[in-house]
C-alpha cells in the first residue's frame, strides 16, 4: 500500500454535463458521453441521436458508438458526429444492445435482433424479455441474457440456440475476450458463469447489492465487478475460471462500487462509487490513486470509460457531471 | 417522512378483473385538471383514450427468485421499466401501473420489497381495485384472482352502482368486507371518484399506518338509505383477522413468533400490518408484510396520555384463527 494517499485530482478537468451521464467513451479519441436527454457530447459538440427520447442502453466498438432509446430506436453515431438509424422498433423500448467489428444487436421485448456490417437483419424470439446481449469473440454468435439462463444464438443459422439454463433471472452478459467463459449479472444480487467448452455452472455470489458493471483485463484473465463496498475481481487464468478461487478485493470504502473499468494496458482497475468517488487501484498490491473526491450531491457515478491508450479516464455521473483524467506524462 | 421518502415517485396500481372499468379510472386520471404528470404503464396500447407522451407497455413477466422461497415473486418487468423511467426523471411525477384482469397484485408489492433499486427510486403509494357491482359476487365464486385483487387493496372502487339495486349494492358491499374490512370502500359510477381518494394514499408508507388508524381494526359502518343494517358474510376461504392486545408485547417473544408465522404461513398470508407497543421502548414498532415478506421499524415515541396497545391485521387465506389469536396474545409481556 501506498504510504500517504496519493491523488491526482489537479489532473481532472470538468467537462459540461447537465444530464443523466447513461454511457462513456472515446469515439476516434474525442471523449464522448451520451446523456439520458438522448444527446452525446463528441469532444466540443453535442448531437442528438435521440432527439424526442431517452437513452436506455449504449454499446460501442470503438468506431462507433450505438445507442438505443425510448424512443424505439437504435441509432449508431460516428466520431465526426455523424448518425445513422440502425432501427425503429416503433412504440417499443430498446432494452439491450450489443455491438462487434460492424454487428450490432438489438432487443426490444422478447425480440431479438442481429445485424451484420452487410446490413442483414435476423431475428429471434426469446422466452422472455432479454436484459443483457453480449457477441462471443469469434464466428458471429450472440449470447442473450434472459430469465432461467442465456441462449448463444447464431443469428446466421436455422438451429435453435442452444441453451444455458440456470435458474433465477439474468441482466448484463459479458464474454472473456478469449471466448472460454460467459458471465451474467443477476437480479439475485450474484453472478453466474458458464465455461462455454463444456456448460459448466460457475457460481459467484456474496454481493450485498447487484452487479451492473463488469470489466475484463486486458490480458483477460481477471473480471472486475461492481456490486459491492469494495471492487471484487475474479480470477478466469486456469482453465476452470474462478472455481474454486477466492475473488481479489481492492478499493474498500463504506460506499458501494458501481461502476467499474480496466486500464487497457496494466493490471489497474478504475472505481467509480455511489457517493461520486473516483479511485484508481492497482490490482498486485492494492496501491490506490483519487481521481475524484466523494461528492454525493452530484450523484453516482454512472459512467466510467478509458481511451485506447490508457491515458485519459472519462466518467460522468447521474446527477450530470462529468469530468476526464489526464494522465502525466 | 424522510426527504429521500418523499423524492421518490410514487407508483399507484390499478387492478381489477376484466370489464370492471380499471381502464375508465385511468382515463379519467389523466384526463383530470390536476396539472400532474403521469408515466402510465399498460399491458395493452390503444385503449388509452389520452394522448400522454409516457405510456409504456409492459408483458407482466412474473419471475421466481431464486431464493428457495416458494411464494417470493417479482415483476421482471417493472424492474427494467422504472429502471428506464428513472432516466427520464423529472419528466413526471407519479406512475400509474394497470395489470390485466387475471394479474395477481402480489409480485407488484414483493417487487418494493425485494428489489434494492426500485426501493430507492420509488414507492408503492397504493392497490387500487376497481370491482364491478353488479358482477363482482359471481366472481368471488368463480375467480380467485378476483377475490385476490379484493383482498390486497387499499382502495376499492365499487364500480357500476346504477346497475344494480340498493339491496344488491348492500349484498356485494358486505363480500367486500368480510375478504377486505380494511380497504377505503367507494360506490362509483363510471369510476367517479374524487381523485385525491385514489392517488397519493401512502398506503404503503410506515408512517401512515397511524393515519388510517381509525378504519384500521373497526369495519366501517356505511349502510345507506335503509335501515337494515350491513350483512355480516363470512367467506370461505379467504379472511381477516384483527389481534388487539392492549398493553406491551415482549419484543423477545414477538418478533421470533411473526417471523416464523409469516414464514410458515406465507403463501396463505396476503398482507399483514400491525403496530405495536414493545416492552421498555418510548417508541411504536410499525410493521407490514406480503406473503412472507415483512418489512417493520420503530416509529415514533408513544405520545403522553396515548394508550400503549398492540394490534396486527392478516388478511389471508384458509388462516386458523385461534391459532394465530393464541400466538399473539402469547406474545404479552
Amino acid at each position: 500500500m501506498a504510504d500517504e494517499p496519493v491523488s491526482l485530482t489537479k489532473n481532472v478537468e470538468p467537462l459540461d454535463a447537465g444530464a443523466h451521464v447513461v454511457a462513456a467513451t472515446f469515439l476516434e479519441g474525442r471523449p464522448t458521453l451520451a446523456f439520458a436527454d438522448g444527446t452525446l457530447r463528441l469532444g466540443a459538440d453535442s448531437v442528438a441521436p435521440h432527439p424526442d427520447g431517452a437513452i436506455l442502453v449504449t454499446a460501442s466498438d470503438g468506431g462507433r458508438l450505438v445507442t438505443g432509446g425510448d424512443d424505439g430506436r437504435v441509432v449508431a453515431t460516428d466520431g465526426a458526429g455523424k448518425s445513422e438509424e440502425i432501427a425503429n422498433e416503433k412504440g417499443r423500448w430498446i432494452d439491450a444492445l450489443a455491438t462487434r467489428s460492424g454487428a450490432i444487436a438489438w432487443s426490444a421485448g422478447k425480440i431479438v435482433r442481429a445485424r451484420e456490417g452487410s446490413g442483414a437483419v435476423k431475428t429471434w424470439t426469446a422466452p422472455s424479455t432479454p436484459r443483457g446481449l453480449a457477441f462471443l469473440p469469434k464466428g458471429y454468435r450472440l449470447a442473450v441474457a434472459h430469465y432461467n439462463g442465456v441462449s448463444l444464438w447464431f443469428p446466421n443459422a436455422a438451429a435453435e440456440p442452444q441453451l444455458l439454463e440456470w435458474k433465477g433471472s439474468h441482466l448484463d452478459a459479458t464474454v472473456s475476450p478469449d471466448g472460454r467463459f460467459l458471465v451474467t449479472s443477476m437480479q439475485e444480487n450474484s453472478l453466474h458463469g458458464w465455461r462455454l467448452s463444456d456448460a459448466r455452472n460457475m457460481r459467484m455470489t456474496g454481493y450485498p447489492g447487484k452487479t451492473r458493471s463488469m470489466s475484463w483485463s486486458h490480458d483477460g484473465q481477471w473480471l472486475a465487478t461492481s456490486g459491492a463496498d469494495a471492487c471484487v475481481v475474479w480470477p478466469f487464468k486456469d482453465k476452470d475460471g474462478p472455481m474454486g478461487k477466492s475473488p481479489r478485493e481492492c478499493g474498500v470504502r463504506p460506499h458501494r462500487i458501481v461502476q467499474v473499468a480496466f486500464h487497457p494496458r496494466a493490471l489497474v482497475v478504475a472505481l467509480g462509487y455511489a457517493d461520486g468517488l473516483v479511485l484508481l487501484c492497482r490490482l498486485g498490491d492494492g496501491a490506490e490513486i483519487l481521481v475524484r473526491n466523494p461528492a454525493p450531491e452530484a450523484g453516482a457515478i454512472s459512467a466510467l470509460a478509458w481511451d485506447d491508450r490508457g491515458s485519459r479516464l472519462l466518467f460522468g455521473t447521474d446527477a450530470g457531471f462529468a469530468g476526464m483524467l489526464t494522465l502525466p506524462a | 417522512m424522510t426527504d429521500t421518502e418523499t423524492s421518490k415517485i410514487p407508483v399507484t396500481v390499478l387492478t381489477g378483473y376484466l370489464g370492471a372499468g380499471k381502464t375508465t379510472l385511468l382515463n379519467r386520471i389523466l384526463s383530470e385538471p390536476h396539472g400532474k404528470r403521469y408515466a402510465v404503464i399498460v399491458n395493452e396500447f390503444g385503449e388509452i383514450g389520452i394522448d400522454n407522451e409516457l405510456v409504456v407497455g409492459a408483458d407482466e413477466e412474473v419471475f421466481e427468485m431464486n431464493n428457495g422461497c416458494i411464494c417470493c415473486t417479482v415483476r421482471g418487468d417493472l424492474i427494467r421499466i422504472l429502471e428506464g423511467l428513472m432516466k427520464r426523471k423529472g419528466k413526471f411525477d407519479a406512475i400509474i401501473l394497470e395489470t390485466t384482469g387475471l394479474a395477481d397484485p402480489a409480485p407488484v408489492a414483493q417487487t418494493f420489497f425485494v428489489d434494492e433499486d426500485v426501493r430507492a427510486a420509488a414507492r408503492l403509494d397504493a392497490v387500487v381495485t376497481v370491482a364491478d357491482a353488479k358482477w363482482l359476487a359471481a366472481r368471488l365464486r368463480d375467480a380467485p384472482e378476483a377475490k385476490n385483487q379484493i383482498a390486497f387493496a387499499d382502495v376499492i372502487i365499487l364500480n357500476k352502482i346504477d346497475l344494480v339495486s340498493p339491496a344488491e349494492l348492500r349484498e356485494v358491499e358486505a363480500r367486500i368486507r368480510a375478504i377486505n374490512p380494511y380497504a377505503q370502500l367507494y360506490p362509483a359510477k363510471k369510476c367517479d371518484v374524487a381523485l385525491d381518494a385514489v392517488l397519493d394514499r401512502r398506503a404503503f408508507d410506515l408512517d401512515r399506518i397511524l393515519d388510517i388508524e381509525p378504519k384500521f381494526l373497526e369495519v366501517e359502518d356505511h349502510d345507506h338509505d335503509h335501515d337494515h343494517g350491513l350483512k355480516h358474510y363470512h367467506d370461505e376461504d379467504m379472511q381477516s383477522i384483527a389481534i388487539r392486545h392492549e398493553g406491551d408485547l415482549d419484543p423477545n417473544r414477538f418478533m421470533p413468533w411473526i417471523n416464523q408465522l409469516t414464514q410458515s404461513l406465507g403463501p396463505n398470508i396476503l398482507r399483514c400490518k400491525g403496530i405495536v407497543a414493545m416492552k421498555g421502548d418510548p417508541k411504536r414498532f410499525v410493521f407490514q408484510g406480503v406473503h412472507m415478506m415483512l418489512d417493520g421499524e420503530t416509529q415514533r415515541e408513544w405520545k403522553p396520555g396515548e394508550k400503549r396497545e398492540s394490534k396486527v391485521v392478516f388478511i389471508g387465506r384458509d388462516l386458523d384463527e385461534e391459532l394465530i389469536r393464541k400466538g399473539f396474545l402469547g406474545c404479552a409481556a
